[in-house]
């Protein structure tokens, strides 16, 4: 066992892989000779060369289209989009090829492709280098969207993923690459080797996509959040001291749904977190899932945390990041009749 | 007056009422061009690009170095192969007329763009053609019966009745799966050509787009994709001149050839006359060899006419003259093909009325067996539960219970028709019992 950061564990995903299977090939912008502008895919062009590891044009809609020639001729490719923010040229080649390709060829064609890709805030980044799209995703059939919240649940999910003969978008929350991220950022850095789940096995191992985890036991309500927000949410529950059990989503598409409503139907109240704007998001998707499996187990209206319906704006990033204090605030509504 | 700027509005030379007008086109007389060695350098061969590529002469002679001097026998082959095409559409066009299908889109004057391609590439070399390259389905080998039954949705669809006509798919013959929405299939052909060469691999690709479409960022990342990593890949662009009412010139046709786009890119582009099956087969090789010994990729202006409706839903006497086809220089290719034939001394207006009567034929029976498969108005109809099949490779949950909710639906519905069924039967059956008694026939069921 190693200790590893969630970077070091998705290197050693795609490393075990491109030693395991000749057909995966990682592609993207600055991903080979480079290895990644986040370090992602550091020393894997130099191990497998370059027609394993391809630094391409700045195209995303081409870096998509070429995996889905690729996996259509039976390699496994590993996407690689700088920025969830820079995926929309590529949108269609999700939407409407990657997605549907298996279902319109009736099984002919299929195209196990995984695209993996930064998202979040909490780093600078502004409206074009903070965005969380999962919400975007998770609504087109025929995808899976994967978003891990630490390092061991990172590898055993890109390898489940690379695995895996349908696509894969694989969101990796970038402000939780380094270390665990309660939400507060002028308390110094914590690192993964601090973390239980940071300790990652050197070799090959999977978790299983579709599968949500009880990351905290709780009696009192239920919080269920991905990515980063977990952190926040841990964090939130310490200082509230609220019995709260915690739900780490890890597969937004498809949802485990047993494991968030046994929860909620055994807590009777829940709040669900993300960072991703409100309106629409993914949340709404949860909380109608709580809804029709929980209804008469209710005790509370489900309370929604999320960014603010505006896009993330650069001066204001930590006013607009749903952290700790509004997740407190959550806490204490859902629990205020009891 | 001050300058200002203005727009430029490009207008096809002619509009219904008024003479076509092809003088745009620039010609070359065949056999004019010259043919370079398949390892020229993309920068010394960029003259292709203005010309355009010819063999057979206005006396129906193959003549010039792109010659490919095919087999007599090749070229009936590929005679049949396009009639084969072109009355296969014809039928189906007036089966949609009919209303018995929902929509089709036919390839008339096109032929030879897709089947001459079609002829000069390997089995194992991967199409990803767009909607009107049926003839490489000829081509390969489809059964006719194949097609129609995709058009039809019915119980035989390919599609499992998930695509309107024509989005064909034929994973045997190395065929992708035509999407419906444009220009996408060009950079995926160049990522299947990419991961033949670092498979090792000697197969190509080839990719089909329109002038038309030929505008959507697609195109510049397939052409930047094959020029950065030299792939595999024979880039089709099939100039027919119309996309939909807008003329070549809304996709930037006024300024330069279409073919001229590959040398900016550092490719070769050659533009070719797109109704001379000699010329495409010829251009078709001349690229495959280039790509097969690492020489990359090239793009191929086919120049050529749609001579009918985009699709079944257009009327093309709103946009452009009715006469047009008939004024277009580069005539039909089916006729090119056969007075060749005729010259070589391998053919006859006799074997070719034959041919096209056991086709004609052909494609009936073929009709026949698909129908009875099935139609959108009368059964077998495919299992609406399949739908949710195919989604994913295993079926998760969500998809499951939605599969359930469904056939409970269903099975009510049956159920209630049965029941209804039954008590029209039994009310029909009292009624006969009772006229009878009384020695009048019954009325005829209403409703």
């Amino acid at each position: 066992m190693a200790r590893m950061n969630m970077v070091q564990a998705l290197n050693s995903a795609m490393d075990v892989m491109l030693g395991r299977d000749p057909r995966v090939v990682i592609l993207g912008e600055d991903v080979g000779f480079f290895g990644g502008v986040f370090r992602v895919t550091d020393g894997l062009q130099r191990k497998y060369g370059e027609h394993r590891v391809l630094d391409t044009p700045i195209a995303e809609g081409g870096i998509i289209a070429a995996a889905i020639g690729m996996g259509v001729n039976g390699l496994k490719p590993v996407a690689e989009i700088q920025f969830a923010d820079y995926i929309y040229p590529g949108f269609d080649q999700v939407v409407s090829e990657l997605a549907r390709i298996r279902y319109r060829s009736a099984g002919d064609f299929h195209v196990p492709v995984t695209i993996r890709t930064p998202c979040g805030g909490g780093i600078r980044g502004g409206q074009t280098h903070s965005q969380s799209p999962e919400a975007i995703f998770a609504h087109v059939c025929g995808i899976k969207v994967v978003m891990p919240s630490n390092p061991y649940d990172a590898k055993g999910l890109l390898i489940s993923a690379i695995e895996d003969e349908d696509p894969v978008v694989f969101f990796e929350p970038k402000r939780i690459y380094n270390g665990p991220f309660d939400g507060d950022p002028h308390k110094p850095a914590v690192p993964w080797s601090s973390h239980a789940r940071g300790e990652v096995p050197d070799g090959h191992y999977s978790v299983p996509i579709g599968r949500a985890e009880v990351v905290r036991e709780g009696a009192d309500l239920t919080i269920i959040t991905y990515g980063t927000m977990v952190h926040v949410a841990e964090a939130a529950v310490r200082t509230t001291g609220t019995d709260a059990e915690i739900i780490d989503v890890r597969t937004m598409s498809p949802l485990d749904t047993e494991t968030l409503c046994n929860s909620v139907c055994k807590t009777g109240r829940c709040v669900v977190v993300h960072e991703a704007t409100r309106f629409g998001g993914y949340g709404a998707e949860l909380v109608a899932t709580v809804q029709e499996h929980c209804f008469w187990n209710l005790e509370a209206p489900v309370k929604r945390v999320a960014g603010w319906d505006t896009p993330y704006p650069h001066a204001f990033e930590w006013e607009y990041f749903p952290g700790q204090a509004r997740i407190a605030a959550a806490l204490e509504e859902v629990m205020e009749d009891r | 007056m001050t300058p200002r700027s203005r727009l430029h509005v490009p207008a096809p030379p002619a509009r219904p009422g008024q003479e076509p007008d092809f003088s745009y086109l620039q010609l070359s007389p065949a056999g004019a061009v010259y043919r370079p060695d398949v390892t020229a350098a993309a920068r010394d061969i960029e003259n292709l690009s203005l010309e355009l590529v010819r063999v057979l002469d206005d006396d129906h002679r193959a003549v010039g170095p792109w010659n490919p001097h095919l087999e007599a026998s090749e070229l009936q082959v590929a005679l049949r192969h396009m009639l084969l095409t072109r009355l296969f559409d014809d039928r189906m066009q007036r089966i949609q007329r009919q209303g018995r299908i929902s929509f089709y889109i036919k390839s008339t004057g096109e032929e030879a763009v897709a089947v001459a391609a079609g002829m000069a590439l390997q089995p194992g070399d991967m199409l990803f053609p767009s909607y009107r390259q049926q003839g490489l389905q000829v081509v390969r080998g489809r059964n006719l019966v194949d097609l129609m039954c995709q058009c039809l949705s019915n119980t035989h669809d390919m599609c499992k009745g998930r695509q309107m006509p024509i989005m064909y798919h034929f994973g045997e013959g190395n065929i992708f799966s035509i999407s419906g929405n444009l220009a996408t299939q060009f950079p995926q052909a160049v990522g299947w050509a990419m991961a033949a060469a670092i498979k090792g691999e000697d197969h190509i690709a080839a990719g089909w787009i329109g002038e038309g479409s030929s505008a959507e960022a697609d195109f510049h990342y397939a052409m930047t994709f094959a020029a950065v990593y030299q792939a595999p890949v024979i880039l089709n662009l099939v100039n027919n001149q119309w996309a939909i009412s807008t003329f070549q010139g809304f996709a930037g046709g006024e300024q330069r050839t279409f073919a001229q786009r590959g040398p900016g890119y550092g490719i070769p582009g050659i533009r070719v006359d797109g109704n001379d099956f000699l010329a495409v087969y010829a251009v078709t090789q001349w690229a495959a060899q280039r790509a097969r010994q690492s020489g990359g990729p090239t793009l191929i202006e086919h120049v050529t006419y749609r001579a009918a409706a985009h699709s079944t839903s257009d009327d093309p006497g709103r946009y452009r003259p009715k006469e047009e086809w008939r004024a277009w220089p580069l005539g039909d290719p089916i006729t090119r093909l056969k007075d060749h034939l005729i010259t070589l001394g391998e053919w006859s207006e006799e074997r070719h009325a034959q041919l096209h009567k056991e086709l004609e034929a052909h494609v009936t029976a073929c009709w026949k067996e698909a129908e009875s498969y099935g139609t959108l108005t009368h059964g077998p109809f495919l299992d609406p539960l399949t739908m949710f099949e195919d989604v994913f490779r295993d079926m998760p949950a969500n998809l499951q219970h939605e599969r359930e909710e469904m056939r409970a639906l269903l099975e009510t519905q049956r159920g209630a028709a049965a029941a209804e069924a039954a008590h029209e039967a039994r009310a029909t059956h009292e009624a006969q019992a009772t006229h009878e008694a009384q020695g009048t026939p019954p009325r005829a069921h209403e409703g």
